[in-house]
Formats: C-alpha cells, structure tokens, sequence
C-alpha cells in the first residue's frame, strides 16, 4: 500500500512527446558473439584436423565408399531394417489391441510378450534364434500336440538372415506394442463410441477412425526405433552376416584400414539417418493436416 | 410385429448399474411415431445411460428395448432371448441416429468426409452418392460453404450441426440427442436447436432428446418425461409438466433450473 502510494505520488521527468516517440534499443547480447566465436573456433579446429591428419585416410574412403561390397552391405542392411520394422510394426498393433483386449487370456500373452522381449538384450535374441536347430533340430507346422503337416530341417529355415530379421522383429515387436498403446490411448473414447452408434464394424472403426488419429501419436517415437534399427542391425555380425558395417570390416581385415573403413560405414549410417528423418518428418506434416487450421 | 401402428420405441423395465451404483431402477418409455419426446432431470438422473441403452452401446442389465417391433440387441428363442453377433447390432444401431453432448466429429476428416464415412463403410453408397448426400445435409443443417472444413476449424456450434448431419446421413427413423447443447457457450445454442427445431417440425422424424434447455421443450416436445434417481418421475405434455408438475421434486428442478 505504501509502495503503491509512493510510487504514484512521484512526478515523471518526462514529456508525453519524449514517451510517445522514444527511440528503442534492444539489449545488447554480447554473451551470444562470444560463445559463438569460440564454438566455431572449435569446429574449425577439428575439421582442420579431420582434414589433413592422414590417419583419417580419406583417398581410401574415396576408394571403397562405392565399392560392390559395400553397397552390398548397405542394401543388406537397409533391407534387415524395412523388413525388421515392418513386421514389428505388424506385430505391435495385433500386441497393442491383444493387451487392451476384454480376452484375460489374450491380453496376459500379450503382455508376457512385451515383458521377455523388451527384458532380453536384442544380441543375445539373436545369437539364440540363430543358434535355433540346437534346440529344434525340425520344425514343424501343426496343431498342438498332434503330429505336423509339415516338417523341415532348421538350418534349412534359419539362416544368418532370417534369425537376423526374426531376432529383431520380435524385439522391436514389444517395442512397438507399447508405442501403439500410448498411442490408442491418446484416442478419445467418444471416437470409438461415434463410429459405433454411426453401425460401423469394429474393425472399420479401428482402421478408419481410431488408427488414422493414432497415428500422430506412434510416428515420432516409430521414427526414433526406426533410427535405433537402423544402427542395431551392426549387431548382426556377431553371426557374420554381412551387412554395412560386417562389409567395411571384412575390407579393412584384407588393408588394414580399419580407420577409413570405419568412416565409410558411418558416412553411411549419417546420409540414410539424414533421409530417414526427412521421411520421418513428411510423414509427421501428413498426419498432423487435420489439427492445422487451414 | 403388426406394421404401422408398432412404435418405433418401445422400453420396458430398464435396469442399469454401474458397479455398485444403480443407474436406472426399472425405466418404461414409449415414442411414437413422428413424436418428439424430451426428456428432463438432474444430472445422474440416468438420462443419457437410458439413451444409450436405446441403441445398445450400454448393455441394460435388465428389461428389454424394441425397436420398430424387433428386440434391439436380442433375438428372442424358445423363452429366452440371446444376444445378437455384433453384425446384427451394427444393423440396428445403424438405422437409429445419435447426437453426442461432446459433438464426437472425427477431427482427421472434413466435415464431407465425416457424413460419407458411414454411408460408405456401412450402407455401402458409392463415393458421389455418399458425397452428394453429405452436400445436401450439410445445406440443411445451413453450412453448405463449410463442406470442406476440418471440424478443428469449426465453432462448437457449427460442429454439433456437422454431427446432426452425420447421423441424418445414414437415414435413421429414429434420432436420439444426449444432450447436444450443454458443452456449447450460450450465443452457440440457438443454431443447434433451430436445426432440431425444424427437423421436428418435418414430422417425419421420431426424436428422443435429452437437454437442459426447458424452452427448446415448451415450444417443440410432443411430451416431456422428467426423470429423477434412474426412475421417471412424471410425464405428460409439456405444458401440464414443465409449468404445473404434479411432483414435488420436478417443481424444485425446475425452480433451480429457470434461476
């Protein structure tokens, strides 16, 4: 109260005209041009290091970085990851709605599911599949406890690549689950409820109104574990299977240049990383088009 | 079971209980055809869950619902009535048409694509006929130049027309409003209502309307049923109810409702 009083009994020193037309200044960021100075300062250092220390090796990047063996990596390991994602991608939603399902049999499955595979390290996932035929010498295709239709020998089915993309499927698979969960339930209820009192089936109303509206919730994090496969798949030489990084290896085992042969493999990784995120963020624009106001 | 003089309603002994709450205690109501039934009480009343279980997305615990003659979401064998496969119950739902308090439009689709969306799915329309259908519902409810729009960038008001003609668009006999003016602000009201004012006023539609707002009810109810702790309390015309109740407990609501 008395602050108040004082501070509007003071008389201004100034006239309308000074307020009315003052001239003003931002504040002057000096802290901005000085961390700046010295961040760049930095990165100029490095890169001239990168440059001209010639253990980096560059001519022999320039070598290899599109030599057949190379590329030959490079699809193997871009098709383990599309075809990892997509499955698990596939498996996350059957998991997802299993788990929020009314079924206590189905959603306990689902949830076991979800618990051994996120709680395995994915290395370990494969080596196992890979080294299924110890276990299961054949496999078959039957119903429970009744003789097969069909039987086949393992190690005719499990191959590097297939424990590879089996091993990662159903480790992201649990992943995925719950990325889909959160993102059904960020849904409103009352969608769900509209489309039903509408008479559309459950399963239109899940793949035409709930699951478009999900999807602004999944992509991002989807985006992220498509990133994390991308770099996981390197796990797959532990069983010598040749993908990006296996590939670059085997070359620098033959010229000793471990060092650039290493920089093919993550100039690689960093170029699809780059393309998957601009994917990643089209994709965003796309399902976010109903939330901004034309 | 006998064609025309059926009603389309037909509500006896509807019981609901929502773990150890007792919603509905036992609720009888008819509607006949072309009739616009309101229906009024205090929030809890069991109103809306009565609604709901007209078109079964609430299972009554007990009682049975007819619609136009048929047990909804029963068929009834020997003396017994079992439930229907969902595909049955999408049948039936489909031919009654619900308006929600929350509008509930489908905020990914435009305002076309919202109407097409279930004429398409269920009554398998092609495109330009569930398209023109939309066109012509969306003049009705007087938003033809908001076809393309997103519900996102609609008034709440604009928003629950939208949704009147999304349900109009799949043809119902029946129209059931849970409340389709309480989550709008006050100036948004009059728009709605006037929309349900003149489709009642067509007397081709049997309506069923659950609201707050007693004007709307004086003026275009047929009969008003006022219900209070899941039973009915009273009901009759609107003038008998709404300005010389009978019961004690419709005269306090309303009392505290015109305030």
């Amino acid at each position: 109260m008395v602050m108040t009083n004082k501070q509007a009994g003071v008389p201004s020193v100034l006239t309308d005209e000074q307020l009315a037309s003052a001239r003003l200044l931002p504040r002057r960021q000096s802290w901005t041009w000085v961390a700046a100075v010295a961040v760049i300062l930095v990165l100029a250092n490095a890169l001239y290091s990168i440059l001209t220390n010639p253990g980096f090796g560059w001519p022999v990047v320039a070598e290899y970085f599109f030599s057949p063996q190379v590329m030959a990596g490079l699809v193997t390991t871009l098709m383990l990851t599309a075809i990892s994602m997509t499955l698990s991608l596939v498996l996350g939603i059957i998991v997802a709605v299993s788990a929020a399902s009314s079924n206590p049999v189905l959603s306990s499955v689902a949830k076991g599911y979800i618990w051994i595979f996120r709680a395995i390290p994915l290395l370990v996932q494969i080596i196992f599949w890979y080294n299924l035929a110890a276990l299961y010498p054949r496999l078959g295709l039957g119903i429970p406890f009744m003789p097969s239709f069909v039987e086949v020998d393992t190690n005719s089915v499990i191959t590097a690549i297939s424990a590879a993309i089996i091993a990662m499927s159903l480790n992201e698979g649990a992943y995925m689950a719950e990325i889909v969960r959160s993102g059904l339930n960020s849904v409103d209820s009352g969608q769900r409820e509209a489309s039903r009192a509408l008479g559309m089936s459950s399963w239109d109303s899940f793949r035409r109104i709930v699951m478009p509206q999900a999807m602004r919730v999944i992509i991002p994090p989807t985006g992220n574990e498509t990133l994390s496969m991308l770099k996981y798949t390197s796990l797959v030489s532990v069983i010598a299977l040749p993908d990006l990084l296996y590939s670059t290896q085997l070359i620098s085992s033959r010229n000793f240049e471990v060092i650039p042969m290493l920089l093919v493999a993550s100039l690689w990784y960093l170029i699809v990383s780059t393309i998957l995120m601009i994917i990643q963020s089209g994709i965003e624009r796309h399902f976010a088009r109903s939330v901004v106001r034309p | 079971m006998s064609g025309s003089a059926v009603n389309p309603i037909r509500a006896r002994g509807i019981r609901k209980s929502f773990g150890a709450l007792e919603v509905l205690k036992g609720v009888d109501l008819d509607l006949a055809k072309g009739e616009v039934l309101c229906i009024l009480g205090p929030s809890g009343s069991g109103k809306s869950t009565l609604l709901r279980c007209i078109n079964h997305l609430e299972r009554p615990d007990g009682g049975m619902i007819e619609f136009n003659g048929v047990p909804v979401g029963y068929r009834l064998s020997g003396d017994a009535f079992h439930e229907l496969p969902e595909r049955e119950i999408q049948k039936q739902r489909a031919a009654m048409g619900m308006v929600f308090q929350r509008f509930n439009l489908f905020p990914h689709l435009t305002a076309r694509q919202n109407i097409m969306e279930a004429p398409r799915r269920v009554l398998r329309l092609s495109a330009a006929e569930a398209s023109q259908r939309a066109e012509r519902l969306m003049k009705q409810v007087g938003l033809a130049e908001k076809i393309d729009t997103y519900p996102g960038a609609l008034s709440g008001g604009q928003q629950q027309r939208v949704a009147i003609a999304r349900a109009l668009a799949m043809e119902p006999s029946v129209m059931l409003f849970d409340e389709p003016t309480s989550a709008l602000d006050p100036e948004l009201v009059g728009e709605v209502l006037d929309v349900m004012r003149s489709l009642a006023d067509s007397h081709a539609m049997s309506m069923i309307v659950v609201t707050h707002e007693i004007g709307f009810a004086r003026s275009v109810a047929d009969r008003v049923m006022f219900m209070d702790g899941g039973v009915v309390v009273e009901q009759g015309k609107p003038q008998d109810v709404l300005v010389n109740p009978e019961h004690e407990r419709t005269r306090t609501f309303l009392r505290r409702i015109l305030e």
